[in-house]
């Protein structure tokens, strides 16, 4: 198992919405859910990479500001074309007002 | 050895102009934007159902009223003005809908989207499938020779082609001889080019299900020894797609091809209620395709937000062909002639990186 990496402060990300995190050459979608839930998924769209972080959260759903193509963010389901592929997610935690999470 | 002056224009997604682009960096590329702060966008990519549903009701009411006109007074002149109308919700209002729900915005409710989409594919005769997908490749790749599938007016114009598709005449015969080439499981190479093959079979089926209610239409106007059937399902997209002809062919028409910055390919009209009604505000289009996840009914605000930063609107649609049509003729006879329109003192100025291919 890899190590937790300290990704930003809970307060960073308002309420049902979603911050870009780059790590390591990578880039990641944090995302707070409407029920202050903290969810980490890869930050670029399966469909045509395009950065997440600018899209739109709606209840359990990000949409990607390209071409609207959504994934639930909980589990990284596509749920509408033009998204196939489902997105890769990563286990997250809060301690102490900030938000961790780790590669798989 | 790419030359960049290059005057044929291969508009295939297979061919020369595809790979032109692709050698150019002009597909799947980085695109302008204007700045917008997150949380002012986020408010405006809000959903809602209150405007689209009150919108759809009001379609659908006057479909059902002006088309209950057209069959009562069926038979006399009276019923001419009942199938404008009906006609013109049909045939045009329903690309907008087509065009809204398709991206999903048009509704909070996915369900709503998908049952709208779908209908207004129907009347369309779109098959819904590859037109999601053929949309999709417009706005990775708007007006990039070789990648857009959906180029309205290729260079050099064909200007009668744009004349007789007033009425459908050219559409409708391409849109009809594709669905059954769909339904039976029949796929261009173009098509292949921006359909995933997991999605061909979907496609297959939705152009069975439109085959099927035109054959049965068509059924029941021999029967009937009548075209009103036919008056009311499948012919409408001829008679009533004038609307979306004249607006939908402004939206791109005489503009820069193969440029990454919107406010170049890319044109809004300043439009009459009723005409943005039909339309759903998409005569908003450079903001449309700048930032495709705000609704239709958030565009105005849009505009008023990122106007310092793009050309200034034609304001209206009369303006509008008085640039577009002489763009065209000139295009008869010089191929790369394309209208430039002026930036504001207040707007970022177009960058060179973003205009790579751009041929004067």
């Amino acid at each position: 198992m890899t190590d937790w990496i300290q990704a930003c402060a809970f307060d960073d990300i308002d309420n049902e919405d979603v911050i870009r995190f780059d790590h390591d050459g990578r880039t990641f979608a944090l995302i707070r859910s409407p029920d202050d839930e903290i969810f980490v998924t890869d930050g670029l769209c399966t469909h045509e990479a395009v950065h997440l972080a600018d899209g739109l959260v709606m209840d359990h759903v990000i949409e990607c500001p390209k071409h609207n193509g959504r994934f639930d963010y909980r589990n990284g389901k596509a749920l509408k074309a033009p998204v196939c592929v489902d997105l890769s997610t990563y286990e997250a935690k809060v301690e102490d007002g900030y938000v961790f999470f780790r590669l798989r | 050895m790419l030359d960049r002056v290059e005057n044929i224009r291969d508009y295939s997604l297979t061919g020369r102009g595809a790979e032109r682009a692709v050698a150019l960096g002009l597909a799947s590329a980085e695109w302008y934007h204007t700045d917008v702060p997150r949380k002012t966008m986020k408010e405006l990519m809000q959903r809602s159902d209150g405007p689209a549903i009150r919108d759809t009701m009001l379609w659908l009411g006057l479909l059902v009223l002006s088309g209950a006109g057209g069959v009562w007074f069926w038979g006399t002149w009276m019923c001419v003005p009942f199938f404008f109308v009906y006609g013109t919700l049909y045939g045009s209002a329903s690309d907008a809908r087509w065009h809204e729900c398709g991206h999903g915005t048009a509704f909070r409710t996915s369900w709503m989207n998908d049952a709208v989409y779908q209908i207004a594919s129907f009347m369309l005769m779109r098959n819904p499938v590859n037109w999601r997908w053929s949309h999709a490749r417009h706005h990775t790749d708007t007006i990039i020779v070789g990648r857009d599938a959906e180029i309205a007016v290729m260079r050099p114009p064909d200007l009668l082609r744009v004349l007789l598709n007033v009425f459908g005449i050219l559409d409708v015969w391409y849109s009809l001889t594709g669905l059954v080439k769909n339904a039976f499981g029949i796929y261009s190479a173009d098509e292949r080019d921006f359909i995933p093959a997991s999605e061909i079979p979907k496609g297959v089926f939705a152009a069975r299900v439109h085959v099927l209610i035109y054959v049965a239409t068509i059924a029941v106007a021999l029967y009937m020894g009548s075209w009103l059937p036919l008056m009311l399902i499948g012919l409408p997209r001829m008679y009533g797609c004038w609307h979306m002809i004249m607006t939908g062919l402004l939206q791109h028409g005489g503009l820069a091809e193969n440029v990454l910055d919107h406010r170049l390919n890319s044109r809004t009209v300043y439009m009459n209620p009723v005409s943005r009604f039909l339309y759903w505000n998409m005569n908003y289009h450079v903001e449309h395709h700048m930032f495709p996840m705000v609704p239709y009914h958030a565009l105005p605000k849009l505009h008023a937000l990122i106007k310092h930063d793009l050309p200034e609107p034609n304001p209206s649609i009369w303006s509008a062909y008085a640039e577009v049509i002489p763009a065209w003729r000139r295009q008869l006879r010089y191929e790369n002639y394309f209208v430039k329109r002026e930036l504001p003192p207040t707007a970022k100025p177009y960058r060179e990186d973003l205009q790579p291919d751009i041929l004067h």
